[in-house]
């Protein structure tokens, strides 16, 4: 039986089919899931996908948190639910205090939207075991709050934990702090990233195939072949 | 009836670029002298009940904690604005 993913909608979700799709390239079968239905309909992992959850009113992610799916998630996550945020769904992670510090406008202030190589740095998570440390990729970065800050203890505890799960290379998009683009929980169930994986699965659309690995990795961790 | 008004600003030392595009923006208008532009949001709630002032501003408190601001990043001033009284909280 091929492992379900869980891929939730909220109103202003924007890519869920292509993490669904993406879902699928990697060989499992992927659930939608219905912010507003508190069911996970048996799922064995999670992913927050990007757009602009409930319109972005208030902060990025904020009301997102209180959606009635969010509440059985972040309660399965604390259970080790593999859990991925990708761009909104990162945000909506660190507003649900998932993982810490917070997303917060570009420094520039413009909208980005480009094709940008990022390091691997953690790859011990449930969703980047099939990647190499040091590996570098090349995903679609698009975001407007993508700059990535926490208190200087919170940096220094994520850069000794190996919790930094990517870094942007040649070039930083949003100002993020020490580069980060994807961080992880403590467990390495949860990976919140910035840039889109799901948007690097196949040639004919993406920059590049690099983007496949988080989903593969995942169907690795829930088979219990990783570590 | 009162009304609390909860007022939402990034912590100091956040870097507020919305307020440096204002403050860059200041010359252009002919204004000197500006040394800091911060942006904020101001919330006003409106509640419907006789509690008092301490009550309704706990329960201002308990909105703003959870949803108003985030504590990562944001701190806020809360103010209950009621007919009979300016109690500042």
């Amino acid at each position: 039986m091929s492992a379900r993913v869980g891929v939730v909608t909220f109103p202003g979700s924007l890519d869920d089919g292509d993490a669904v799709r993406a879902v699928r390239l990697a060989g499992a079968e992927a659930v939608r899931l219905w912010h507003a239905e508190p069911r996970l309909h048996q799922v064995d992992a999670v992913i927050l996908p990007g757009g602009f959850s409930y319109g972005d009113y208030l902060r990025c992610g904020a009301i997102a948190r209180f959606a009635p799916v969010m509440e059985l998630i972040t309660m399965a996550a604390r259970d080790g639910l593999p859990v991925l945020g990708i761009c909104n769904g990162f945000q909506i992670l660190c507003e649900a205090h998932l993982l810490p510090g917070a997303l917060t406008r570009n420094q520039h202030l413009h909208f980005r939207n480009r094709d940008q190589r990022v390091r691997i740095e953690s790859a011990t998570t449930a969703w980047t075991n099939a990647y190499d440390e040091g590996q570098e990729l090349l995903l679609p970065v698009k975001n407007g709050e993508g700059c990535y800050v926490a208190d200087r203890a919170t940096l220094d505890e994520l850069e000794a934990e190996g919790r930094i799960v990517a870094r942007y290379t040649g070039g930083n998009p949003n100002g993020s702090q020490r580069d980060i683009a994807a961080i992880r929980n403590e467990a390495g169930n949860v990976v919140g990233i910035m840039p889109h994986p799901e948007h690097a699965v196949a040639e004919l659309t993406g920059p590049s195939t690099d983007g496949l690995g988080f989903f593969t990795s995942l169907l690795k961790h829930l088979t219990g072949v990783a570590r | 009836m009162a009304r609390v008004v909860v007022d939402v600003m990034l912590k100091p030392e956040i870097l507020d670029p919305q307020g440096q595009a204002v403050a860059n923006a200041l010359p252009r208008l002919g204004v000197t002298g500006v040394t800091s532009v911060r942006i904020g949001r101001r919330v006003e709630i409106e509640f419907d009940t006789a509690a008092g002032d301490e009550a309704v501003a706990e329960r201002a408190r308990e909105i703003a904690d959870k949803l108003l601001a985030n504590p990562v990043i944001e701190e806020y001033a809360i103010r209950v604005e009621s007919p009979y009284s300016e109690v500042s909280t």
